[in-house]
């Protein structure tokens, strides 16, 4: 029978024996087990035992520890300085050696660090606002034609009393909201434009705004306004802005009652200038405004009681329940809810699921930049290795006079965690140095979180493991030689420790090359893109809000006024930039139209020079003409609307659109792109409109191209000047519009064209170092070989196919990660380049041509060496 | 006047290790803290109490004889010095001065 183990064996005694001072021990062994005994006797042997492991642990505690004695730490202290008097001495020792290994590793490092931030950035992108998990937006799908299904953020306005009275027990806050949109403030004669909303009065609450003055209950519904600091700071300076009046545009007068702290950069509502109320907002609107304009924006908090699932799925038909059964039918509402937490990372829908969106750059970014640390670490373990087989005497000799394995593997440790912490040290100052580029790359505002408690933290845990991870392969390698084969010269250090560090170079390459496809397959996605026809001259064309009525009731004359000036070619209206989809439209019907179909157009109102000023391109009939007084009811519309149609000869067909009137084919013109660019063209009808409330209040301006931008501008400004003072110049160049629609994929490729950069850097310093290492092992058989006729040629090939066998497996491996990434990113966008085999025999061109100059440098000098001066030391 | 102050912990178990005469140990004054006062307290702040104690020069110990349920270790005993006594008391009387001044309505409110 197995012996019963006592107590007294546990592990935690040994602790204590080691660790107390020995005349407490017996007194405090003594006092554990007398109670463990009555322990026993009262909670039964199990407790007893988990209480006597947790009072022992309790005596861990300082007046019960030995006192460390400057005798007793000075030996493993002694040891560490030894450690890194010897590390210091090799840093120095073998300074090419050193530069390489460290360059490569800060290079990891500075990367990772960078992306590290970046990611933590959009991550913790919304929560300043303090009730992020429980706020979200309304969002609905609606089934279109042919049943594709489109989700909208947009809602009706009568949807917020709805969630009020029918589904309230599932929110704190409703709150409908227009976007945010850009309008111009008046204090007095000073007019500012800024981006702000009309928003319920549960806003200050849903939002977390932090009240600088006024507090949040001061937002009522009447005709108050808040600020944010910054924009206090531009009316009033140091002068009290509460209860001062502005005015927006031509809304009703509105008193500040509240000023609040600017919202971060990495929020939703960055650059919220301010709210105001939105009873002021719903006032202006005209009162026909119903259940199908979806034109506003719905915000909820949640009840602490429900889940966002339960709210979500609770409200599904709170719109169908209140439209017209036809409608119902026909475009099958269903309402969820969008967590302000998936606002930033998770905001793209496609047949009413979510897909994601920016998280997939988080993931790439995040892989990417494991990957550089890693091929920074690799290239570590590499020299190190490399390294260490020099130092192999020196172990020899260690071992000889009486070190343990255990002492050299805790020197080379020590020696790699000094490398690492140097090149963390290095890196963190070069990222702060770096980082003002980076956020002009990036758009961000990062920046290193100095007093931050986990930074610190994970900065040092990150170092320590990095340094123990590289440096433990090359420390049990090392301390494993025999010392007397050592000593005696007849160490083998071949195949078997070669294998390794080539696997481990292979990878390296693997990696770069996939990050080098990738890049320029990003950049000829752009590019490709960029070639598509546009349908539109983008250049020299601007476009100006107008808002005041004084502008737009005198039109004509305006018009005419502006083309007086040498610097205007043409000046039309639109209700929509040629750049943007605003609104899109249905209830038309035509001959031959399935009846099955839910119809869906975009549809653009326009003047009579439209076409001109934009620089449309005709395919068939003709443009809008001021001779024919019925092309009031007349239509231009865009190939992919022929196509929709179902049109053979389009011109002269009628349009029947819902009350409207019956409108007439003119002309069709060129796709033109006027969404994302990655997107195909969708169908587009445009028509004259004059009459009414109307919403032709974009003014497109195309100057002459022999024009002076600068000066044309101070023209078109002063005229407008001239017909209301009031009304701010706020205008937009196209060309420069429309290369905002490449924004974030450019920035994309901006970045991974720079980590693919790194790579490639940090790999050749790794393959620099080794291939220095290999032709100072080989130094004697070149010598010898040469001796016995080698041509310089020969040995200069000889040494490289090694290097060119790791290449090929290489290009082999980061073709199938390159191609399966490449498509996977690829496919997302309806309009994409394809794969072509010219970049992937491009990039591996490149990557053997550094290859072939880096290690040539080394392999050329030893193939051109003086035997003689080799081998004379024989 | 020249006075070691110590703590609320350090005066009861000074006061337990008074009255408990010959018999003051860790355990016995751990059990002592729960029985009598009510008071759970691990046994190693009892010893670091004690431990303090002694570096004050308010305890002294002396190893007594071993016993079989403690598998064969010594007990440490502990007695209150002069010293000791003199803070005990010097604390009482503090105390007394102070209650003797509360006014008679101290307590009602």
């Amino acid at each position: 029978m197995k012996r019963k183990t006592s107590i007294t064996d546990l592990w935690v005694n040994k602790l204590l024996q080691r660790v107390c001072k020995p005349e407490l021990l017996e007194e405090i062994e003594g006092d554990l087990l007398e109670l463990y005994q009555e322990w026993v006797k009262n909670y039964g042997p199990k407790k007893a035992k988990r209480l006597y492991l947790f009072h022992a642990i309790k005596f861990l505690r300082p007046f019960a520890l030995k006192k460390t004695s400057p005798l007793d730490s000075l030996k493993p202290n002694f040891m560490l300085q030894n450690h890194l008097k010897i590390a210091w001495r090799q840093l120095f020792r073998r300074r090419s050696h050193a530069f390489f290994n460290i360059s490569g590793l800060v290079l990891g490092i500075l990367s990772f660090i960078m992306i590290s931030l970046w990611i933590w950035d959009e991550v913790s992108f919304d929560s300043y606002h303090a009730n992020q998990s429980q706020v979200a937006r309304v969002l609905q799908n609606q089934t279109f034609d042919e049943g594709v299904v489109q989700t909208w953020r947009a809602q009706a306005l009568q949807l917020a009393p709805v969630l009020r009275n029918t589904y309230g027990n599932n929110f704190k806050y409703v709150s409908m909201a227009s976007f945010q949109n850009e309008y111009t403030l008046f204090f007095k004669e000073n007019g500012l434009k800024q981006m702000g909303m009309f928003i319920e009065t549960s806003a200050p609450y849903l939002l977390s705004l932090e009240m600088l003055h006024g507090r949040r209950e001061d937002f009522d519904g009447i005709n108050s306004i808040f600020i944010s600091e910054s924009l206090a700071k531009a009316f009033f300076g140091e002068n009290d802005p509460m209860q001062k009046i502005l005015k927006i545009e031509d809304f009703p007068e509105l008193q500040v009652k509240g000023v609040y702290q600017d919202l971060p950069h990495n929020s939703t509502f960055a650059g919220l200038q301010f709210i105001a109320s939105w009873e002021v907002y719903q006032k202006s609107l005209p009162e026909w405004v119903g259940w199908g304009n979806s034109w506003f924006q719905a915000l909820v908090q949640i009840d602490e009681h429900k889940t966002m699932e339960e709210a979500s799925l609770a409200i599904r038909d709170a719109k169908l329940d209140h439209m017209s059964k036809e409608s119902g039918e026909r475009y099958k509402p269903q309402l969820f809810l969008h967590p302000m937490t998936e606002w930033h990372l998770y905001n793209e829908f496609k047949h009413g699921k979510n897909i994601g969106g920016r998280i997939q750059y988080i993931w790439m970014f995040g892989v990417i930049g494991i990957f550089i640390l890693g091929i920074a670490g690799i290239n570590f373990v590499n020299l190190s290795t490399a390294q260490s087989e020099k130092r192999a005497k020196e172990v020899g000799i260690r071992k000889a006079i009486g070190s343990s394995k255990f002492q050299l593997i805790s020197q080379f440790l020590v020696e790699s965690l000094f490398l690492t912490t140097i090149a963390s040290v290095i890196a963190l100052l070069l990222v702060q140095i770096l980082l003002p580029i980076f956020n002009y790359i990036t758009g961000k505002e990062l920046g290193i979180p100095w007093t931050n408690y986990f930074f610190w933290l994970s900065m040092i845990g990150f170092t320590f493991f990095l340094g123990l991870l590289s440096g433990s392969y090359p420390a049990f390698y090392v301390s494993s030689f025999r010392a007397h084969r050592i000593l005696k010269g007849s160490i083998y250090v071949g195949k078997s420790s070669r294998l390794p560090r080539n696997i481990l170079v292979c990878i390296q390459f693997t990696i770069s090359l996939t990050l080098i496809i990738g890049t320029v397959f990003v950049f000829q996605q752009i590019q490709h893109v960029k070639n598509r026809p546009i349908g539109y001259e983008v250049k020299d064309l601007i476009t100006i809000p107008i808002v005041s009525g004084e502008i737009q009731d005198r039109r004509d004359v305006f018009r005419n006024d502006l083309l007086q000036s040498k610097h205007v070619q043409e000046v039309s209206w639109s209700s929509a930039p040629i750049n943007l989809t605003l609104v899109t439209n249905s209830g038309m019907t035509w001959s031959g139209k399935d009846p099955e179909l839910n119809e869906e157009f975009v549809t653009v109102k326009v003047s009579h020079e439209f076409g001109k000023t934009v620089g449309w391109q005709l395919t068939k009939g003709r443009d809008f003409s001021r001779d024919f007084a019925s092309d009031k009811l007349g239509m231009v519309i865009n190939e992919a609307a022929a196509t929709y149609l179902g049109f053979k000869e389009p011109i002269g067909k009628k349009i029947k659109w819902g009350n409207h009137g019956t409108y007439t084919i003119l002309g069709v013109v060129k796709n033109m792109i006027s969404q994302s660019p990655y997107e195909p063209a969708k169908q587009t009808l445009f028509f004259l409109e004059y009459k009414g409330p109307s919403q032709l209040n974009l003014a497109n301006i195309k100057l002459k191209p022999s024009s002076n931008p600068k000066e044309a501008l101070r023209k078109i400004e002063s005229t407008f000047q001239k017909y209301h003072k009031q009304n701010i110049f706020d205008y937009q160049f196209i060309d420069e519009a429309f290369a905002q629609k490449f924004v974030t994929e450019e920035k994309i490729g901006q970045l991974s064209s720079i980590f693919a950069i790194l790579t490639i850097l940090i790999s050749c310093m790794g393959l620099y170092g080794l291939a220095a290492w290999i032709t100072q092992y080989r130094n004697k058989e070149i010598g010898v070989r040469k001796v016995l006729g080698a041509s310089s040629l020969g040995i200069w090939i000889l040494l490289l196919r090694e290097f060119l066998l790791i290449l090929l497996i290489a290009c082999g491996g980061a073709t199938i990660l390159a191609s399966y990434f490449v498509s996977q990113w690829l496919d997302q966008f309806e309009y994409h380049t394809s794969l072509s085999i010219w970049v992937f025999v491009m990039a591996y061109l490149i990557i053997l041509g550094i290859t072939l100059t880096t290690v040539s440098y080394k392999t050329i000098r030893a193939a051109l060496q003086n035997p003689v001066k080799i081998l004379r030391t024989e | 006047m020249r006075r070691t102050y110590i703590g609320e912990l350090e005066e009861i178990i000074l006061l337990l290790v008074l009255r408990m005469q010959e018999e003051a140990y860790g355990v016995a004054i751990t059990k002592e803290m729960q029985n009598q006062l009510g008071r759970k307290i691990s046994v190693s702040a009892v010893h670091a109490t004690l431990n303090r104690l002694g570096k004050k020069g308010l305890l002294s110990s002396y190893l007594g004889g071993a016993t079989a349920e403690r598998g064969g270790r010594r007990k440490r005993f502990f007695k209150v010095t002069s010293t000791g006594k003199q803070v005990l008391q010097d604390i009482q009387e503090v105390r007394e001065l102070l209650w003797s001044q509360l006014p008679p309505n101290a307590f009602s409110t």
